[in-house]
């Protein structure tokens, strides 16, 4: 597994374990004694605007450890170029990320459409979003080790 | 309908520039060694100015390092 892969691999795990540790603190801190927040819109404007800069800082902490750790332990470059290959297979998953989120999206509208909870819009448009991004990570280490 | 089977003998070629290891020759051609690695597996086809640049670096016409064999694709049946 080459550095491009341990990168791809290490910031599935790292969203993963950031999404799942974060809806475990929300609903264990807030929820729990109070499940009417999930109609309050500024419960979930609150909970989107948290997660956003939380995941994002995890990710770069996590990366500036992974750097390190390479650093110290082998003689692998840290930062390989982005050649043609690289922005292709990045498209490719893009491309099908964007379309599950845009199917994410739609069903989201459709609950809103079929006069059900704003809460489920909220939880289909989080999920969409996060099941995207976990799609792109996972197809971009399928195109590095399968070829595309 | 055809269908394009493209091989490489980038490794051969390698061979005979002086063991030209392939981190070399993804130095000389801009890319990373990962691709040069997937180009030689047949995991990657490059786009056609790599291609020509990887040939450039061989001092060999684009056709000695891909060759390609062109075959009928079954039609489906219906």
């Amino acid at each position: 597994m080459d550095i491009k892969e341990k990168r791809i691999l290490l910031t599935l795990i790292t969203s993963v374990m950031t999404f799942a540790f974060y809806i475990i603190y929300v609903y264990q801190n807030i929820l729990k004694d109070n499940l009417d927040l999930l109609n309050d819109f500024k419960f979930w404007g609150k909970s989107f605007l948290i997660l956003i800069p939380v995941a994002i800082v995890i990710q770069i902490v996590v990366h500036i450890g992974f750097a390190i750790y390479i650093k110290v332990t082998s003689d692998e470059e840290i930062d390989p170029i982005d050649d043609e290959r690289d922005k292709l297979i990045e498209l490719k998953a893009i491309k099908i990320s964007h379309h599950i989120f845009i199917v994410g999206f739609a069903l989201s509208m459709g609950s809103l459409a079929m006069d059900m909870r704003p809460w489920v819009m909220f939880v289909i448009l989080l999920s969409s979003g996060f099941i995207a991004s976990i799609v792109n990570e996972i197809l971009r280490l399928y195109y590095y080790r399968k070829g595309i | 309908m055809y269908k394009i089977l493209i091989s490489n003998n980038i490794r051969r070629l390698r061979f005979f520039a002086d063991e030209m290891t392939q981190q070399e020759l993804a130095d000389r051609t801009g890319v990373s060694r990962q691709t040069i690695v997937a180009i030689e597996n047949g995991k990657y086809f490059p786009s056609l100015e790599l291609a020509f640049l990887i040939a450039h670096t061989f001092q060999k016409p684009l056709e000695e390092v891909f060759t390609f064999e062109i075959t009928e694709k079954e039609k489906s049946k219906k």
